[in-house]
């Protein structure tokens, strides 16, 4: 029966490529990903996305939401959180079941985006302690929002590392309170989510 | 042009005909008396009373999985709601779809600790597909039509919606389901026609390939379970199943290799192992099927179909995932197959199925058979032989012991004929869940297929059962253990029989009486025909007593933390392979 066509068939008509084999033991690289998230401003929404993570063990780093469209009542959502690339994949398909999610983006994967992030940081020196933190703030562009003899409010806007390293230094400096927003991302050039 | 101004409860019950619901399962309670007081008044939806609200989201399981159509429960605010949680994550895991009301104290007094008061839109927010709290009366009617598109769309599942005293006595305008379009719920149902293409090109050059299709090809609905045969057949391929998609692909097919998974068959699960060309088909790489991961099917590349994007690459990659409806895509693969004129690679395939017959020919389901107990898996394979020449028996089940023997002895031709809880392995799933296919089918053949453990945790809708003149069979395979609790003592614990032996059971047959249903009783193995016999022909309900063998274990078996080809075959591979501490920590 196997002879039959063997003359007049090629090996195959139209070679269909196909996908290369995934590997068999996938190396656990984990890695941070900046998910934005497109959802209806709706009661309990961020209980959805927020119980998802902690329901199926997933990590999150940082977090910001806000309406970001009033007139079609939608909100963006924020998440860098961790994982190899199948978690990373399942926590994408995972957030893009729930009903109100209109829109699940990895900017990490999308390749360039801007990453932003604020702190509001109080220091409570006095002397050359205080003059260092003041010297700090400036070559970190921090402004001070508030200031008394023997304290400062510190704003610093940057990437997430720029605010850590500006924490730290700060740390010997008299660090007390510190208040972060999480990231907001959006993808470089003009396409949008 | 708008309508007349109604009160809550009756918006509420004109969404509901709308959306074409005839039964509902329910209970009343304070939070939901205008509802009820609405339901008096009508006569177009019949509301079947239950015992416990636990009984009525199963049944409205039974209902919605051996019909396709959404089942729907009501019930009251607190106590009600969550009573319904079990049946809510069933469905949830199961994927049936469910519209489950809750009533709820009114929106002024939310958040105070009110009498019969639960957070149950944050309590159920894990165990719904979605879920919705109305604040608004005139949103009423839209949100349940989106409820109902929700549940029955894309991977269906159960949505709650949680609905204030006030909202439903307040007067607000009804929406029709066409202008209640949902704003953002759209699941993709086409197939990705390059990957069609290319899962095609696999199937052609495959030397050992293998379908192994599940729940999925249910819930797309009997097409797909046509078009799936169709596709086997075409192929010339083995298919095999797993506990949720029995029924899809004829068992008296001879390309049907049966059950896969822990208690799956010899040569379901040694083909598995040995493929080179997987087919998943709305099956979702379970760890009941799967075994342990690191050694599953390790030199197969495989393709998986399945509506649902979160199932691909959860737990296992494939080389080739395909989202959408199972029947479209397998209309467009058939399609691609004819259009191309493809053929198999016969001379592969041939050695291929003589490895599977020699499998086949270990004969794994064989048991001991005894002259004077009754052994479980006889009891089951008599049940079958004097029902297979019926058309419409229904088979549901309880959990363990009992429930893969019935997976294994009953076999299924159709879809949506067996009903089981897969997923989340509820106990006390199959009485109700019986009592909801009878509602729907009331001239059917609808039989409980129980453990006397399983039994005894919804025992309570005999009593519904009854009030509605249903003629459930409950066919209890009565060893006095939780007999799965024992197997598994007896495999990892030393024989440690902790607290899984049933002492002080009910004389079940006087449990019957008592509900006004027929009791039977079957001891030796030479009454259980006419015990089966007689239950078949009762047009009561009946409890059928079978006393079987209390030491008899369930093979096959996988055990946890093994792999597809380290199956136990009977009590003589037992012994000789201990579970590994790896597999210890498994469920």
């Amino acid at each position: 029966m196997a002879t039959k066509k063997a003359g007049r068939k090629p090996q195959s008509p139209q070679p269909i490529p196909l996908p290369a084999r995934p590997g068999a033991v996938e190396a656990p690289i984990v890695k941070n990903h900046t998910i934005s998230v497109l959802v209806d401003n709706e009661p309990g929404v961020l209980a959805r996305v927020v119980g998802l993570f902690s329901g199926r063990g997933y990590n999150i780093e940082s977090l910001t939401v806000a309406e970001v469209d009033p007139k079609e009542a939608l909100s963006r959502i924020n998440i860098v959180t961790s994982g190899t690339p199948m978690v990373i994949e399942q926590i994408k398909a995972q957030l893009g079941r729930l009903v109100p999610v209109h829109r699940v983006t990895d900017l990490t994967m999308l390749g360039a985006s801007v990453e932003r992030e604020l702190a509001l940081v109080k220091v409570r020196s006095t002397g050359d302690k205080r003059i260092e933190s003041l010297r700090i703030a400036d070559v970190f562009r921090a402004r001070a929002l508030d200031s008394t003899i023997d304290s400062f409010v510190f704003e610093v806007v940057g990437t997430t590392e720029k605010v850590n390293a500006f924490i730290r230094l700060m740390e010997s400096l008299g660090l007390t309170d510190v208040s972060r927003t999480g990231v907001a991302a959006i993808s470089r050039g003009a396409q949008s989510i | 042009m708008p309508s007349e101004p109604m009160i809550g409860a009756r918006l509420l019950l004109k969404a509901l005909v709308e959306q074409g619901v005839e039964d509902i399962f329910g209970y009343p309670g304070g939070a939901v008396l205008p509802i009820y007081d609405e339901i008096f008044k009508q006569n177009r939806i019949r509301h079947i009373l239950v015992r416990q609200e636990g009984g009525a989201v199963h049944a409205a399981e039974g209902y919605a999985r051996s019909t396709g159509k959404v089942g729907v429960v009501l019930v009251t605010s607190g106590p009600g709601a969550t009573n319904a949680v079990t049946g809510l994550t069933d469905a949830l895991m199961d994927s049936v779809p469910i519209v489950c009301l809750t009533g709820q104290v009114p929106t002024h007094l939310i958040g105070n600790d009110a009498f019969q008061e639960a957070d149950t839109v944050g309590i159920t927010r894990p165990c719904t597909k979605h879920n919705y709290l109305v604040k608004n009366v005139n949103n009423l009617a839209r949100t349940i039509h989106e409820a109902f598109h929700v549940a029955r769309s894309g991977r269906p599942g159960p949505v709650v919606v949680d609905l204030p005293k006030d909202v439903v006595l307040a007067m607000g305008q009804y929406v029709s389901a066409a202008d209640a379009k949902p704003k953002s719920y759209r699941p993709q149902v086409k197939g990705d026609a390059t990957s069609i293409e290319q899962a095609v090109e696999l199937m052609r050059t495959a030397k050992r390939p293998l379908f192994y299709c599940g729940g999925g090809v249910v819930n797309s609905g009997p097409r797909a379970s046509k078009l799936l045969t169709e596709l086997v057949r075409t192929t010339g391929f083995p298919c095999t199943l797993t506990l949720m998609g029995l029924g899809t692909f004829p068992a008296s097919d001879p390309q049907y290799l049966g059950m896969v998974g822990m208690h799956g068959l010899y040569e379901s699960n040694n083909a598995m192992h040995d493929c080179d060309l997987m087919i998943a088909v709305g099956s979702r790489f379970d760890d009941r099927v799967t075994g342990k991961l690191t050694a599953f099917s390790p030199n197969s590349r495989k393709i998986h179909i399945d509506i649902d994007p979160s199932s691909i690459n959860k737990n296992v990659r494939v080389d080739i995932g395909i989202v959408g409806d199972i029947a479209n895509v397998l209309e467009d693969m058939l399609a691609v197959w004819k259009a191309k004129k493809t053929s198999t690679d016969r001379k592969a395939l041939a050695p291929w199925w003589k490895q599977i017959e020699t499998w086949r020919a270990r004969k794994c389901l064989s048991y001991r058979h005894d002259s004077k107990i009754i052994m479980p898996q006889y009891a089951l394979q008599r049940l079958y032989d004097l029902t297979k020449h019926r058309d419409d028996v229904y088979i549901t089940t309880e959990v363990g012991q009992h429930q893969m023997w019935a997976a294994q002895f009953m076999r299924f031709d159709k879809p949506n004929h067996w009903l089981t809880s897969g997923g989340l392995g509820t106990m006390g799933y199959g009485l109700p869940s019986a009592m909801g296919v009878q509602v729907a089918h009331p001239d059917a053949l609808v039989i409980d297929v129980a453990g006397e453990a399983s039994i005894l945790m919804n025992i309570q809708e005999m009593s519904t059962i009854s009030q509605y003149g249903l003629p459930v069979k409950v066919f209890i395979l009565n060893n006095e253990y939780m007999g799965m609790v024992r197997q598994w003592q007896e495999l990892m614990h030393g024989g440690r029989y902790s607290q899984s032996y049933m002492s002080s059971l009910p004389d079940f047959v006087k449990l019957a009486e008592s509900f006004h249903a027929v009791g039977l009783r079957a001891t030796k193995p030479e009454e259980l025909d006419d015990v089966i016999r007689e239950m078949i022909a009762c047009p009561k309900a009946v409890i059928a007593d079978i006393r079987v063998d209390q030491k008899e274990n369930c093979f096959p078996m996988i055990p946890s933390g093994a792999a597809h080809n380290e199956m136990l075959l009977g009590p003589a591979d037992q012994a000789q392979k201990p579970t590994s501490e790896e597999g210890m920590v498994l469920v």
